[in-house]
């Protein structure tokens, strides 16, 4: 099996921006439509990681026009081309389900304060990315959840 | 050279391709592989290039094995296997995985995994009866053919048995990957056998188009 790690670790990105469970981010993926290509960003907690090596995935949800949306992204996929922190939060859990179950005020996750264990560079303030990225969601991969 | 050559299955994993789909890849270690012998149609009277692949100690073997092997200078070496004779070969010439090409088709054999004695349901998808109800009949084949005609049971009547360990033959795979310099190929989707297991890597034999 040692080989077969070595060469999963040869095929995951060099640099993953660091993010913990609980974090709120910003996911830039690339959205092709028709011949056009473009980046829509996707803000919400991370609620879980899962898997290892080349094949993790981290979910994200929020919550859009008050439905909870949920989306799941590879954290080695081409198609993210950036992940910013926004906030980072304070959870004793590694999964986050218990979320989908709250509303309102306890949906929350608490900040947590940036230290140097915390190793994020710094979050992302909001606005900066491009205008022609926008928030929206196509409904195929919008996933009603909660 | 030759259409095809041994390797070893390292497991399964996952590639992106060029638009950012996911692709199930399976990791061949796939060569070096030395040619230890080339048939000719003189003297063996068909054409054909006889491979080795994975080098064992020499105590390994039996010393029938080990001449066969010493007349030609090749290393010691169990696994011994013949493939189709594709423009020139000589004794001693190495066979990398750069014999195949991205979005090239392959077909790969190996020893599926064995599942020993199996009922038919498992073995032949039949159906079965049901578990309750007061029934009696759960996982038996039932009737296995006609009684006075033909008074015998139907060659090929599906029946229990061993099931798996025997050479299974996928075509048509497409090499998503070849990396000549560590021996490895990646191979879209499920190759026969366990991890470790050898196969055998062939070009498609219905050719590399779609």
């Amino acid at each position: 099996m040692n080989r077969l790690e070595q060469i999963q670790r040869s095929l995951t990105k060099k640099t993953v921006p660091p993010f913990e469970i609980g974090d709120t981010v910003r996911v830039h993926a690339k959205v092709v439509e028709g011949e056009k290509e473009r980046v829509q960003v996707f803000e919400g907690v991370v609620i879980g990681r899962k898997g290892a090596r080349n094949s993790e995935t981290f979910t994200v949800r929020k919550i859009s026009f008050g439905v909870g949306v949920e989306r799941i992204f590879p954290v080695h996929s081409p198609i993210i081309s950036r992940i910013d922190v926004v906030r980072q939060g304070k959870v004793r859990r590694a999964k986050l389900y218990y979320l989908r179950e709250k509303k309102g005020k306890m949906a929350r996750v608490g900040d947590r304060e940036f230290t140097q264990e915390s190793k994020a560079p710094a979050a992302g303030p909001k606005g900066q990315v491009g205008g022609q990225a926008d928030t929206e969601v196509t409904p195929e991969e919008a996933v009603p959840a909660g | 050279m030759t259409n095809g050559l041994i390797g070893k299955k390292l497991g399964m994993t996952q590639v992106y391709d060029a638009e950012g789909r996911l692709i199930p890849v399976t990791v061949i270690e796939a060569g070096p592989c030395r040619v230890a012998q080339v048939k000719t149609r003189d003297r063996h009277g068909y054409e054909a290039v006889q491979l080795t692949f994975e080098e064992v100690p020499e105590r390994k073997l039996t010393r029938a094995e080990l001449g066969h092997l010493k007349t030609v200078q090749v290393a010691p070496s169990r696994q011994l296997k013949e493939f189709k004779k594709v423009g020139d070969a000589q004794v001693g010439q190495v066979i990398r995985t750069d014999l195949f090409q991205k979005g090239e088709r392959v077909d790969v054999e190996g020893i599926s995994k064995g599942k020993g004695f199996q009922g038919v349901m498992k073995r032949h998808h039949y159906r079965g009866g049901p578990e309750t109800h007061g029934s009696m009949f759960h996982r038996a084949p039932g009737s296995i053919g006609s009684s006075s005609f033909p008074s015998r049971v139907w060659k090929n009547k599906t029946l229990p048995g061993q099931m798996g360990n025997v050479r299974v033959t996928v075509q048509g795979l497409r090499v998503v990957e070849a990396r000549p310099d560590e021996n490895l190929l990646f191979v879209s989707g499920a190759v026969p056998g366990a991890t470790g297991g050898v196969v055998v890597v062939r070009r498609s034999k219905k050719g590399s188009k779609g």
